[in-house]
Order: structure tokens, then C-alpha cells, then sequence
């Protein structure tokens, strides 16, 4: 049996490793190869660059050697996948090297593609990206005073963090003692803000405290980098002297390329994590078209349902789990306090108030996270 | 040619019906009809709202069991 995980990012590398400790006999007794192919040798913690936005975390903390994170029977290679032939089941890589396999599982992230507004790119600081997220931060340094403006693009990866930058804003100005000559201006692409309604019911409260000022419905449609404005496509401008963006995503151009799925997003059976028509190929994290937030944490639970399965399959011919769309969010509520966001596909999040210890264990989290990968959280 | 797409976003909390269909809609052609289903009680008036004020078209809205059926077209 060859497995094959094409991707290195959360949702791949929790996978493997879970399914490498399940199938410890197997692969001892060469019944089972475990392959994964990722585009880096390196592993970045991607939650952590909302803290280097803000000076809070250096880039070299978001990074470990990927190959130190992975059970040593992994095959690992850094040889991103460049043609996926699933009719044969087979890959091709970069460098040229042909991969077979039996069972697939494309775990390959997402990337933001800012472009797709025109002006964005040029106009708007942003986080999204080890390069970016320094730049803002130091924008942020050097910024005195006027108008800061937060605009949202769809769809995109970690629905919490439009609200988190806002009070992580509110709280870095404070700091600074000029957030009372930095008016903040906060916009949303539907009619509340934030699409979970729990989160909007408590948001909007907390952003009427800290005077937040916001406007929903709006969607991004184009920046005028030259006379500092962002219009919305529902014909709405406002002006700003800082931009903040949440850029749109898109899936991973090889998704697209071989027609694997429009946007990047790949057809995905919402509880066998299969694609849909081809029932040896897993889909994990930002990669599926599933209905759930685009964040590590459903790439976690989705990881250990595919492993278990996989294990299953291959011990007694069944799978034995459902994916049943449970994601835990994190929520940075500013002043050292956090809260979460707990849901599946049947039951909404029922948000506490936000607390100092919830911060800590966000914070402790922010370490921790490097034994979660390796599957043992 | 315009194409008709059903969209399935029942039983979803994050990111939600409309952020759904705003995503699928930005994939669109102009001219395609995309179909959104939605267990969420909201949606039957969030949509119709924002497809009134960004300027596409509203087809249908009609609720089948427990699922709401809402039919728009791409228009710019």
C-alpha cells in the first residue's frame, strides 16, 4: 500500500504522522509506504503572523526544519507536485520524478491572491506572509495618526482575523498613546460583522466600546492608491491614510491547472473527506470546497478522521469515523484577553466572555502548536 | 454560455451562506445562475439584501422542508 500526502502545511503533516504511528507494524513489515512531497523544507506557523504584525513575535519563531516535525519512516521530499494524473494514479514533480501510489491525500494549502483587486497589492499593508506581515508592522511604527482602514476579501483563510487585527489595532495605538488621533474604520463583505452571528452579536458591542467605526456589506471592489480610497463592489468609498487587508484567496495554481477543482478548491465529500469520484483521494484543510472555515484547526480535525480511516481501510476493509465539521477558533479580544469559537456542522458556537487565561493558552498554544503537528496533542 | 451551479451550504456556521455565494459568485460568468442552499433562517432575507445593493438579480427564494432554495443571477 502507498500513500502518498502531497502538501507539508498543518493538515498533511498531522496526518501523516498520525497515520505513520497507526500503521507502525505495517510500515515495519513493508506492507505500507507513507511519501509525503511538500513544496518547502521548512513548516511556518501561520497563526504567529498576526503577532509579528505587531512586533510580538520574531519571524525566526514561526519556522521548524519540516523534516524534524515528521515520524522517521515518513519518505519526505521537497518536490512540490506539478501534474496530478488521477485516472492513472500518479503525480509528477517538479523536479521530474514520477509518483505512484494506491491511496492520495492533497493537502496543499491555499495562497492569497491580492492581485485579484486591482490597487490592492500596492495600497494596503497586510499579514498574510512572513515579508508582509514585517512590512506592516514597521508601517505600523512610523504611522502618527489619521485613518486606518480594514477591508475583508472572499473568501479567505482564518474568519476570526478581520475582528482580531481590529482590536489588536485598537490596543497597539493605545499603547502608543496616539489612538486618539488614529480613527479606525472597520469593513465587512455581509450584513453584520462577522458571518458567525454569535461573534457579531459580541463583536459589535466591544467595537461600539473601543469606538470602532463599521460598515458591512462592503466588498472590495478596487483601491485608488493614488487619492487613498477603497470602493466597495456595492458602491460605497472610504478614505484612508493606512489600509489593512485581508486579502482573497484562492486555492493552489496546480488545483486549478489540472482542473482539479474551480478556485483552487477541490469537490470534497463534507464526511468522508473523499473527493468527490475518486474515492482513494483525501482532501484536507484549505484545500476542499467544504462549507468550513479555511483554518489549521479544521485541517487538525479533518487530519485525524482521514488517518483513522485510512488505518481502518487497510486493518479491516472499513472506514469507522465522519468528518462531522468541527473547527476551534482562537479569538484575540485585545487587552490580553481571548475567547473561542467551538462548532461542527449541526451546532453554532456559543462564545464565552473573553478572559486573561484564555489569552495565556493562546499564547501557550503559540508553542504548543509544534507538538499538535506532530500529532501528539 | 451561462452555466446554472448549485452551491451547498447547508448546515455551515463558518463562513456562513452569503460568504458562500459571494465567493462562488466572484468565480461566475456574467450571465450564470448559481443556486444556494441554506439551513440558516437568516439567509432568506441576508441575501436578497445584499444582491439588491451590490446589483444583481434575485430569481427565487422558496424554502423546501428546512432547506431554503435561493436562486440569483450574475449580472455585471
Amino acid at each position: 500500500m502507498r500513500i502518498l500526502v502531497v502538501g507539508g502545511g498543518c493538515g498533511g503533516t498531522i496526518l501523516a504522522n498520525n497515520l505513520a504511528r497507526r500503521l507502525a507494524s505495517e510500515i515495519r513489515n513493508r506492507k505500507v509506504r507513507i511519501t509525503m512531497l511538500s513544496a518547502s523544507d521548512k513548516h511556518m506557523y501561520q497563526p504567529g503572523l498576526l503577532y509579528v504584525a505587531f512586533g510580538q513575535m520574531m519571524p525566526d519563531e514561526l519556522y521548524r526544519d519540516q523534516e524534524s516535525l515528521l515520524e522517521p519512516c515518513i519518505d519526505f521530499h521537497v518536490d512540490p507536485v506539478e501534474e496530478f494524473h488521477l485516472d492513472q494514479n500518479k503525480v509528477k514533480t517538479k523536479s521530474g520524478k514520477t509518483h505512484e501510489y494506491d491511496t492520495l491525500i492533497i493537502a496543499t494549502g491555499s495562497r492569497i491572491v491580492p492581485e485579484e483587486v486591482p490597487g490592492l497589492t500596492e495600497g494596503s499593508e497586510t499579514f498574510y506572509s512572513e515579508a508582509s506581515a514585517v512590512k506592516m508592522f514597521k508601517r505600523l511604527r512610523e504611522f502618527e495618526g489619521g485613518k486606518v482602514a480594514i477591508v475583508v476579501g472572499v473568501p479567505h483563510k482564518c474568519p476570526i482575523a478581520p475582528v482580531e487585527i481590529t482590536f489588536a489595532l485598537h490596543d497597539y495605538f493605545k499603547a502608543r498613546g496616539i489612538r486618539d488621533k488614529v480613527h479606525i474604520k472597520y469593513h465587512y463583505p455581509i450584513g453584520r460583522i462577522h458571518t458567525i452571528e454569535n461573534v457579531a452579536i459580541w463583536a459589535k458591542p466591544e467595537f461600539d466600546r473601543i469606538g470602532v467605526e463599521y460598515e458591512t456589506l462592503f466588498n472590495v471592489k478596487e483601491v485608488d492608491v493614488e487619492n487613498q480610497i477603497v470602493k466597495s463592489e456595492e458602491g460605497t468609498e472610504t478614505e484612508y491614510d493606512l489600509l489593512i487587508s485581508i486579502p482573497p484567496h484562492r486555492g493552489m495554481e496546480v488545483i486549478e491547472k489540472d482542473k482539479l477543482g474551480a478556485g483552487g478548491w477541490i469537490p470534497t465529500d463534507r464526511y468522508q473527506l473523499t473527493m468527490e469520484g475518486h474515492d482513494n483521494v483525501y482532501v484536507l484543510g484549505d484545500t476542499t470546497n467544504l462549507p468550513v472555515s479555511k483554518t489549521g484547526s479544521a485541517a487538525h480535525f479533518e487530519a485525524e478522521v482521514v488517518a483513522e480511516n485510512i488505518s481502518s481501510i487497510i486493518k479491516i476493509g472499513a472506514p469507522v469515523r465522519e468528518y462531522d465539521g468541527k473547527v476551534y477558533c482562537f479569538i484575540e479580544a485585545g487587552h490580553d484577553r481571548a475567547t473561542y469559537a467551538m462548532f461542527n456542522y449541526q451546532n453554532p458556537p456559543n462564545l464565552k466572555s473573553p478572559n486573561k487565561s484564555m489569552h495565556w493558552f493562546k499564547m501557550s498554544y503559540n508553542k504548543m502548536y509544534w507538538t499538535s503537528v506532530r500529532g501528539l496533542l | 454560455m451561462s452555466e446554472c451551479k448549485t452551491i451547498d451550504a447547508r448546515d455551515t456556521f463558518c463562513p456562513g451562506p452569503l460568504m458562500e455565494l459571494i465567493t462562488y459568485m466572484k468565480q461566475a460568468n456574467v450571465g450564470d445562475t448559481l443556486e444556494l442552499l441554506s439551513t440558516d433562517k437568516g439567509t432568506a432575507s441576508d441575501v436578497p439584501e445584499w444582491i439588491k445593493k451590490v446589483g444583481h438579480e434575485m430569481v427565487s427564494s422558496e424554502k423546501v422542508g428546512e432547506v431554503w432554495h435561493l436562486t440569483v443571477r450574475k449580472t455585471k
